[in-house]
């Protein structure tokens, strides 16, 4: 059924339809909407949820991890200072092989106090074994949480997901939502170490030098093993629905001598800089990275590459950048973009584009391109 | 593609008809986005919302800089606000008024919004509901069906009064 729905609403009508035992969380700018809508229908009993309203982040990531341990489905959503408030527990929940997945409205760090979007909240959730995957669309931020929770819960994962999307430009934003119904999309959730009662064992108990490494390899090999389960999850959703996305979405790329890489809303507004480029005869491309962990294999050997990073990583550099240049042992043009929501137009991308030079670094607003 | 901004003040629903907008463009067939811009935003300051309707899945998400229409549902933030800015060469100016006013080198329509509203006692908290009358202006002008505006104010709203305050500034407004 096709509607108006803000992102906030397409992730909590996802989250109803995969319909977790439990939900923990705690409302924070510009995320809100995401619980208070969730927390609307499991008050007026059009979704059979435990919700816990919790006193703070670290506690809702908390319950999640206990609910989770039980073998349950479990949900939460957050952003920014929130998140960071919840990173010991991130780890926990990793750590545990708990597929709690959650939605992270992206928000910049305060302060300055600033409520707007930016990526470096998720960024420094970067190594905790959690999944990642950054969307651009209202249609997309619903399609991606169903498959979330089947991405998380699969057998050959078992580690959670985090869903990111643009604070406000996206949470907020009204666009076309078509709704499914997912049917058995998202199988029956099947947690081989949930907690028996009839088989006591302990859970994050002590483990010794000879023993913690290979724990740590286990989620290694399971992030590895996830791409195929990403795959897999995206063809059956195109199958049944009729959408996919990829790890990465490629606009114009196949020609392409210069390809611009974006994460979230800025990836999907590059596409209209794209054209304005190809008019010019400017054979340009963009490639728009929605899974940023595991982070996937890209093509990009003899392109020209410019990174847009709404993100930084003080002391170093645009972090998006910065990967991709040590994974695919390219020097790229670092593009510093859209920090506490500031506003980039489509005309500012195809700039960034015009006025490239690899191996140099970019401020928008600050410095000079040359 | 086809673009809108609407000016109101904090409280008078204008992020409402904005999502109205887009929710009858939607049923027209068409793409539609509809945006608050969020600042620290509260009862009674000038805000603005961007309305954008097109053929095509819509990939823009940065601000409106050169309007195609404007609609201003309380002419006072002209006071403070430059409404006209950006708006396009030609481009065309709706306000909620009971007068005329002439802006040089730019189409004007005005309706009493408020006049409507209060008619059908369409009142919350002490203040007339703008959001609703404003889409059937918006039909008159002819940026969504007035069947498809219609639905898009029954989909939101039982109450029949919304309707009738349309279908009332469908009637009223000259163009």
């Amino acid at each position: 059924m096709k509607e108006i729905s803000t992102g906030n609403k397409a992730v909590a009508k996802a989250v109803k339809q995969a319909l977790p035992d439990v939900v923990a969380a705690y409302p924070i700018t510009p995320q809100t909407e995401i619980v208070e809508t969730i927390a609307d229908y499991v008050t007026s009993g059009q979704m059979k949820s435990r919700y816990i309203p919790v006193e703070s982040e670290h506690s809702a990531m908390a319950a999640c991890i206990g609910a989770s341990i039980t073998g349950v489905r479990t949900f939460t959503a957050t952003s920014a200072h929130g998140l960071l408030y919840m990173h010991e527990m991130t780890n926990w929940a990793a750590g545990a092989r708990l597929p709690i997945v959650m939605a992270n409205v992206n928000r910049s760090l305060g302060p300055g106090w600033n409520i707007w979007a930016e990526h470096t909240d998720a960024m420094q959730e970067r190594d905790t074994g959690w999944l990642q995957v950054y969307v651009s669309t209202v249609q997309e931020a619903y399609d991606t949480t169903l498959m979330a929770f089947r991405i998380a819960e699969h057998n050959d994962v078992l580690l959670p997901v985090m869903v990111n999307l643009d604070g406000f430009v996206l949470s907020h934003i009204m666009q076309p939502l078509d709704t499914v119904e997912p049917g058995d999309f998202i199988p029956k959730i099947h947690l081989p170490h949930a907690i028996d009662t009839k088989h006591p064992a302990s859970y994050g108990g002590l483990t010794g030098p000879d023993q913690h490494f290979r724990f740590r390899w286990e989620i290694e090999r399971s992030m590895r093993d996830s791409e195929k389960v990403i795959a897999a999850t995206e063809k059956d959703f195109a199958k049944r629905f009729g959408r996919s996305y990829g790890q990465t979405e490629n606009y114009r790329c196949e020609d392409a001598d210069v390809i611009l890489v974006a994460m979230g809303t800025l990836g999907k507004e590059a596409e209209v800089a794209i054209d304005i480029l190809r008019k010019e005869g400017i054979k340009a491309g963009s490639m728009r990275l929605r899974w940023f962990r595991p982070f996937p294999k890209l093509d990009l050997k003899g392109k020209e590459v410019v990174v847009i990073d709404r993100d930084y990583s003080f002391g170093y550099g645009g972090i998006l950048a910065h990967e991709i240049m040590a994974k695919c042992h390219i020097d790229v043009y670092s593009v510093i973009a859209g920090l506490g929501g500031q506003e980039v137009t489509y005309d500012d991308i195809a700039e960034f584009v015009r006025k490239r030079r690899i191996s140099h670094e970019f401020w928008f607003g600050v410095t000079d391109h040359v | 593609m086809f673009e809108i901004r609407i000016h109101s003040r904090g409280g008078q629903g204008g992020v409402t008809a904005a999502r109205l907008l887009a929710t009858a463009a939607l049923h027209d067939g068409k793409y539609a986005t509809a945006c608050p811009f969020y600042g620290a935003e509260r009862r009674g300051a000038p805000i603005v919302s961007f309305v954008r309707i097109d053929d095509h899945p819509i990939k823009v998400y940065s601000q409106i800089r050169d309007p195609d229409l404007v609609v201003v549902l309380d002419t006072s933030v002209m006071e403070t606000v430059d409404v006209l800015h950006g708006l396009k060469k030609g481009g065309r100016v709706l306000i909620n008024s009971a007068h005329p006013q002439k802006f040089a080198g730019f189409t004007s329509f005005n309706v009493d919004l408020t006049g409507i509203a209060l008619k059908e006692n369409l009142v919350v908290a002490g203040s007339p509901i703008l959001n609703t009358p404003v889409l059937g202006a918006l039909a008159k002008v002819g940026i969504v069906s007035a069947d498809s505006a219609k639905t898009a104010i029954r989909g939101m709203f039982a109450d029949g009064r919304n309707v009738k305050a349309a279908e009332a500034a469908y009637q009223e407004m000259k163009i």
